[in-house]
């Protein structure tokens, strides 16, 4: 019964090109308790990031633009507040950490100044607190001898280090919220998984609410509680993390579910793909965007755009055989 | 850091004397020499002048000499200006290119820089396309043309500045800012790019992220960055200033290192034009030490050892 700590509502940003208008983002909805994790997931340009950037009023104008919607968090009604009262939610009650951990701190400052200026703004921390404060994070997010590396530049950091100062920086305000835009993307596997593990950990002892942005279904199974797929800036299914994993009622998350490599994945095997390439944003067909991908699509399919059902409580598919595909997927998962 | 600047010190004078070097071979592969004019002299005299400056003797003699002298700092006496020792000139006209050339440099920086960030932070505002076309204008327009012009319209059309010789503020206006230009259009362009490049950057958007305002962003997060490649321009641009333009010093009549060089080149002055040359090429080779070692303090990737 808690309320959402933060609420999209038909969110559409768009961005205005040569070759016509981007609707990377087109009415997008969802909520976020307090507390919870989301996981998004969908391919490569699919709008995962553009969605968060526009909740932090971060897209760049032009050539991007809000063009509708609203975000609230906590109560707060974002895209109309003036940009300074943004600023002081930025960093301080929401946090984000980037994909690429090598080029998302700045070359030319040391770690210590990136970390500290953070504290310095927002909570008033004068050279000293904030040094300690520094300190105290990057001890907390496990780099050893921090109290020497804080002097060091970030290219003296290994790609994992560095991410972990990103995480040290966007907790440094205990945030309420941290978007964590597919934070172990650049990084080898082993150190992905310690870097998750890490989120997890400082999630629980926070209690901060993560969204975890991902093209990796493996990678959110064990930390969300749910999960929204995306397509062609487009929620294509939403549902409980449990629920989607055993019981997904879209085409499109039933194939990205089949090229997740399983632990027992058979070496030299090749691994499932979904044919094809996702759409171009700015030429959108008339029907569901997926139907040229989709081994079940009929005529209607690229006819209409497909309706948003709800196949369950809580869970939802974007598609003209929504039901079938999750009665479906109940069958095979009771044979 | 020390040691790398030792090293860089150390090998300015063998690259010097290899320029001068192949400046004497170029000067003595021309035809002609400094001493026949229109007219041929009498044998008598031209062998009178051969052995006093020691041209009787074999080349590799005269060029030992002239090596031995030069790397005791002596460039002799000029040919031409009797009595006058090529030192006792240089320093004499630096000081005219000089003024001109830091004024010239200050001047193009101040605009480049702020134009350019200006620029880059409106991109595709009408203040951007303004200003660049500007610099573009400033590049295209040459130097000869630009002088002129100005002169043209600042001193026949409007009366409000003197057009040529050196003397007081006024005189040095028109001479400053038509060489600062193509300077300025330049360092506006490269700003603007690199400011560019930086604004879109990965770690500018995590700047934004942690809430900070957008004159904190600039100043202590993109100005660094944006600023590298404009660097790398900045220190040949000053030793070419300072060792004075030759086209706008003979545009504005002003006695500098530019002029008596192109002087020297046409009197076949060999020691003004050997001495002239060393003294440019160290002013370059010193000046890029220097912007090699600001990049060191710019950008802590940068490690010398
Ligand atoms: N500045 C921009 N100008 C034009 N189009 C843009 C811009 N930024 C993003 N887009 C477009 O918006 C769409 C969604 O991009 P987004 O970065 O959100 O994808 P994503 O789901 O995060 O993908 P990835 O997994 O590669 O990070 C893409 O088609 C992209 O081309
Ligand atoms: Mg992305």
């Amino acid at each position: 019964m808690t309320d959402p700590i933060l609420k999209v509502d038909g969110l559409k940003t768009y961005f205005r090109t040569e070759d016509g208008v981007v609707k990377a983002v087109d009415d997008v909805s969802f909520e976020l308790k307090k507390g919870e994790t989301l996981g998004i997931v969908g391919e490569s340009g699919s709008g995962k990031s553009v969605t968060n950037l526009s909740v932090m009023r971060l897209i760049q104008t032009p050539p991007g633009e809000i063009a509708g919607g609203s975000v609230t968090f906590d109560g707060i009604d974002v895209l109309a507040l003036p940009i300074d009262e943004v600023r002081k939610i930025r960093g301080k009650r929401i946090a984000m950490i980037f994909q690429d951990p090598m080029t998302s701190l700045n070359p030319f400052l040391k770690i210590s100044k990136q970390l500290m200026e953070v504290t310095q703004l927002h909570l008033g921390h004068t050279k000293t607190q904030a040094r300690e404060h520094a300190l105290k994070m990057l001890q907390l997010v496990g780099i050893p001898d921090a109290e020497h590396r804080l002097d060091e530049y970030p290219h003296e950091f290994s790609g994992g280090m560095r991410q972990r100062v990103m995480i040290a920086m966007a907790l440094s305000c205990e945030p309420e919220l941290l978007i964590a835009d597919e934070p172990t993307t650049a990084l080898d596997v082993t150190i992905q998984a310690q870097i998750l593990e890490l989120i997890k950990d400082l999630k629980s002892r926070m209690g901060t609410s993560v969204i975890l942005i991902t093209h990796d279904l493996g990678v959110v199974a064990g930390m969300t509680d749910k999960i929204i797929v995306m397509y062609a800036g487009k929620v294509f299914e939403q549902a409980p993390t449990k629920e989607l994993f055993s019981r997904p009622a879209n085409p499109y998350t039933k194939g990205l579910l089949r090229s997740v490599p399983d632990p027992a994945h058979v070496q030299g095997k090749e691994l499932y793909q979904i044919p094809g390439l996702p759409p171009d944003v700015a030429n959108l067909p008339a029907g569901c965007p997926f139907a040229e991908r989709c081994d079940r699509a009929e005529d209607i399919c690229r006819r209409e755009f497909p309706p948003f059902v709800e196949v369950a409580a809580g869970h939802h598919s974007l598609c003209h055989f929504a039901e079938r595909v999750y009665e479906q997927s109940k069958s095979e998962v009771n044979s | 850091m020390l040691s790398f600047i030792i090293r860089r010190t150390l090998i300015i004078i063998p690259m010097a004397l290899i320029v001068v070097t192949l400046t004497w071979g170029l000067v003595r592969l021309a035809p002609g020499n400094f001493y026949t004019g229109e007219k041929k002299l009498p044998a008598a005299i031209e062998a009178n002048i051969k052995k006093k400056y020691g041209l009787d003797q074999p080349w590799y003699t005269q060029y030992g000499m002239m090596m031995s002298n030069i790397i005791r700092g002596d460039f002799g006496d000029s040919v031409k200006y009797q009595g006058q020792s090529v030192n006792e000139i240089i320093t004499r006209h630096l000081p005219y290119s000089a003024t001109i050339g830091i004024l010239g440099y200050l001047l193009a920086l101040l605009i480049g820089l702020s134009a350019g960030t200006f620029a880059a932070l409106k991109q595709n505002s009408s203040f951007d396309y303004g200003s660049m076309s500007l610099a573009m204008l400033g590049l295209s327009v040459p130097n000869f043309v630009l002088g002129p012009l100005l002169v043209l319209v600042f001193s026949f059309w409007l009366y409000w500045l003197p057009p040529a010789r050196w003397g007081g503020i006024a005189g040095l206006i028109l001479p400053v800012c038509t060489l600062a230009a193509i300077y300025a259009a330049y360092i506006a362009r490269l700003t603007r790019a690199g400011m560019l490049e930086v604004l879109r950057s990965d770690y500018i958007r995590t700047a934004r992220a942690k809430g900070l305002d957008e004159k904190t962003v600039l100043f202590r997060h993109a100005l660094r960055g944006g600023l590298v490649p404009v660097l790398s321009f900045t220190g040949p641009a000053l030793a070419a200033l300072l060792a004075g333009t030759v086209v706008v010093e003979k545009v504005f009549a002003i006695p500098g290192l530019g002029n008596i060089f192109i002087q020297s080149v046409f009197n076949r002055d060999e020691p003004l034009i050997l001495g002239i040359v060393a003294f440019l090429s160290i002013l370059i080779m010193v000046f890029n030490l220097i912007v090699d070692v600001c990049y060191g303090f710019l950008d802590p990737r940068i490690r010398y050892e």
